[in-house]
């Protein structure tokens, strides 16, 4: 095992459908940049790995308001440090081409911390929001999902590390043999490329996903032996790292998480679900480094539980070694313990 | 001094960030990167401390290419609009963030979406410049692929921002509780469900966010032929025009503009127009034409006059030299339309040839001199007070409402700009001492959104 890395979930106001009557803000100021910014900044500083950002063309179940994910991550870029910061982009129906520019984008301007979580929508409602024929069926969305995370990784390579030049006595910017078309071409779309943004700081912004060719395999488990199982299980099959998702309900200094919501409330059943002490938690998450490589913890009510989390969880974690602070000035993929990936047409040459 | 139509008239200034273009020196020591975040945050701050409109991004969806290959010369590779100015709104205040995005390319609830969530995230400080893309080579990067002709590119792009209004207009205002104790958190039939079918769209969608601060994002548009002007006429609130290089033609433009808005049903005052310009500064009028030509020598090199020609001529001429006579054969007819994404689309190349050789003798000039002698200067050049005296009279006549500036070189190219022409313009009551407001619609003094006018 090489780092252990927490992620954590920061969309909306947490996962239970009553979250937003716990915020310690009015309704309306969830889509604000300042509620977006104090989140991540309590996150980076307590020494979070990385930040998700749920995202759906949808209107989510419990608020109905919504800022696009990469948007999100973006915003709070420039004005972090170490933390990365990772969007959800669903891979059904959105152009892979402004996909990979958006992703690659997010990357320059965090210095190296960006990732994507991959995702497919299967609802008619996304393909009526989208306008395009609706995409259904397992094997349908398995190969909009496996060409969408192609065609950006191909774009992400697509110009060389040195394909810009700046040869001022020639007065040449690029040097077109480092460019390359990718291509692409499957079954219901087709890409040329080369992208319009250079490759981006790390190369290959780290991916995650429930399967495919990913980075960070989001391991769908409800229980830990099953959660070991499958990160087992997804090594094997040449992913290299897997992060259990867990649904967090803390003790508050207020009332316990049995007081809060009763017994352990769970957004998901392909989820973990915790409930209970700040000790606890961290016993669990102590056990859980020893068998895979990170987790992404689901806060039940953001504003409650991140507290929480960063003044007893996180510091006792760091503490123990069992999770390490992103170092400044380091990559994503470094903190996760991934080197930067080859260019996979430089290697071609 | 006879008053001018417009004495209490506002200049309102853009900075235009170039991506692909030969504008912008790279050769100078003191440029910066084409990519990376800093160069774009350092000019948009610069351009916040001279309390400047707006910060406005172009887009590309495809690299230009020349005779089948990708050109090399120009500056080229950037970012993703929105990304781009969401984070920028994460290290600025007031300045507004405008995107170029295409309707041509995109589907209309994702752009509204993400459009909406940058002016959300920003207070209120988003613009969008809808433009149309006009090929089937760019669409090779696109699911949709194709091609769509110039009217129905415009057909297109009507019904999207039709669908984008309705989408930014679909929640109704008070929409979220006021409270924690309200029975949900948007109260229930406050959302209104967008649904509209057409040739180009079948959509329904239930949005997911509210109006911002200034209603929706200011709508920009920056195409010319009488299809374009239509179409702003019709929907834009500001026009990021062309004419910024003459004053008779500009005022021709904004004459135009304006009959075209009270055919539309709108006061005439209803748009803003901001040409592109460039702007030199000497500190001398004796430095002036030094500097004018230092400039254009840093964007015209021997490889780009060389590009330049070979677009017109319509074949590879990198094997002349710049520095001597141009090509003595004709343009051939293909020309121009072989250069993918090439200023000079459109354009008649004989007539080109015909200009550049008549000017090669009569003044002896080089290839390179030609280029660089046919090539407008596109702006302004001066001293910072005959520069602010020039566009003080262009505003209070009514030729324009500002500019959009390019710098030719980033990040430092505001500074003299920020430093010497605003005080300048100041002084003269034709530029503001400090923001007044905090959304994009109101430092350019726009009223409510189309859609929300009693």
């Amino acid at each position: 095992m090489g780092v252990f890395a927490l992620g954590i979930e920061l969309d909306g106001e947490g996962f239970h459908p009553d979250a937003w009557r716990r915020a310690t803000h009015a309704p309306d100021r969830l889509l604000t940049g300042e509620t977006l910014r104090t989140r991540v900044a309590a996150a980076e500083n307590a020494g979070c790995t990385l930040a998700t950002f749920a995202d759906s063309i949808l209107p989510p179940d419990a608020v109905a308001g919504r800022i696009d994910a990469v948007t999100r991550a973006s915003f709070v870029a420039a004005a972090t440090s170490t933390i990365g910061l990772v969007p959800t982009v669903e891979t059904t129906y959105a152009e892979p081409f402004h996909t990979s520019s958006q992703i690659a984008t997010l990357d320059y301007a965090s210095r190296g911390r960006a990732g994507w979580i991959a995702e497919r929508i299967d609802d008619p409602r996304a393909a009526a929001a989208w306008g395009r024929p609706r995409i259904t069926g397992e094997d349908e969305l398995a190969r909009e999902y496996r060409d969408s995370i192609e065609v950006t990784r191909r774009l992400w390579d697509s110009w060389e590390d040195d394909a810009v030049i700046r040869d001022h006595p020639n007065g040449r910017f690029l040097d077109r043999n480092k460019l390359h078309y990718i291509d692409f071409r499957g079954a219901t779309f087709s890409v040329k490329g080369p992208a319009i943004v250079p490759r981006p700081p790390q190369g290959q912004p780290v991916v995650l996903g429930a399967d495919g060719d990913v980075d960070v395999r989001l391991v769908a488990a409800d229980s830990v032996a099953a959660a070991i199982e499958s990160a087992e299980q997804a090594r094997s099959a040449g992913t290299p790292l897997a992060f259990a998702e867990i649904d967090v309900t803390l003790d508050t200094p207020g009332a316990t998480a049995v007081e809060r919501f009763g017994v352990a409330p769970s957004n998901s059943p392909a989820r973990l679900a915790f409930s209970g002490s700040a000790a606890a938690l961290v016993d669990l998450l102590t056990h859980l480094s020893a068998h895979l490589d990170g987790v992404r913890l689901h806060p039940a009510v953001i504003d409650e539980d991140l507290p929480v989390l960063t003044r007893e969880v996180l510091p006792a974690l760091l503490r123990t070694g069992v999770t390490h602070r992103p170092v400044p000035g380091s990559t994503l993929r470094a903190n996760l313990g991934l080197a930067r990936p080859a260019n996979r047409y430089a290697a071609a040459h | 001094m006879t008053v001018p139509p417009r004495p209490d008239a506002q200049l309102h200034f853009g900075v235009f960030f170039q991506g692909v273009n030969h504008t912008t020196i790279w050769s100078d020591p003191a440029s910066g990167s084409q990519i990376d975040f800093e160069t774009f945050r350092r000019v948009a701050q610069t351009a916040e401390r001279g309390l400047f409109d707006a910060f406005f991004l172009g887009e590309g969806l495809r690299l230009r290419e020349q005779d089948g290959k990708i050109l090399e010369l120009d500056i080229a590779g950037r970012p993703d609009a929105i990304a781009q100015l969401a984070a920028l709104a994460g290290v600025t205040r007031h300045i507004g963030l405008v995107a170029t995005q295409n309707t041509t390319y995109n589907e209309p609830a994702d752009l509204a979406r993400r459009l909406s969530g940058l002016d959300l995230i920003s207070g209120g400080r988003a613009g969008w410049n809808a433009v149309t893309t006009d090929n089937a080579w760019t669409g090779e990067n696109f699911r949709r692929g194709g091609y769509l002709e110039h009217a129905q590119r415009y057909e297109r792009a009507g019904e999207f921002l039709d669908i984008a209004r309705a989408i930014w207009d679909s929640w109704r205002d008070g929409a979220i509780a006021a409270s924690q104790q309200s029975a949900s958190w948007a109260s229930e039939d406050a959302i209104r469900p967008v649904e509209r079918s057409s040739d180009h769209f079948q959509v329904t969608i239930t949005p997911t966010l509210p109006r911002s601060p200034q209603g929706h994002p200011v709508i920009f548009q920056a195409g010319d032929s009488p299809t374009g002007r239509d179409f702003a006429a019709t929907h834009a609130e500001v026009i990021f025009s062309r004419h910024g290089t003459h004053f008779d033609e500009a005022l021709a433009f904004a004459d135009d503009i304006r009959a075209r808005l009270r055919a539309a049903g709108r006061p005439d005052d209803d748009i803003k127009i901001l040409p592109g310009t460039q702007i030199v500064l000497a500190e001398k009028e004796s430095e002036v034409e030094e500097k004018v030509r230092w400039v254009k020598d840093g964007q015209y090199t021997g490889q780009t006059a060389l590009s330049l020609a070979g677009q017109v001529w319509g074949r590879d001429l990198s094997h002349l030299d710049p520095d001597g006579p141009l090509p003595t054969e004709d343009p051939e007819h293909r020309a121009i339309s072989e250069t993918r994404g090439a200023p000079r689309h459109g354009q008649d190349p004989h007539a080109i040839a015909r200009e550049w050789r008549a000017r090669a003798e009569a003044e002896n000039l080089s290839l390179r001199e030609v280029v660089i002698a046919t090539t407008e200067r596109s702006g302004f050049a001066g001293t910072p007070a005959q520069v602010a005296d020039e566009l003080a009279r262009w505003v209070r006549h009514g030729a324009v409402d500002g500019f959009n500036v390019s710098p030719y070189l980033v990040p430092t190219g505001l500074d003299e700009i920020v430093d010497w022409l605003i005080p300048e313009l100041q002084e003269r009551g034709v530029y503001r001492t400090e923001y007044t407001g905090t959304t994009l619609r109101h430092h350019l003094a726009l009223p409510e959104p189309l859609t929300h006018r009693s």
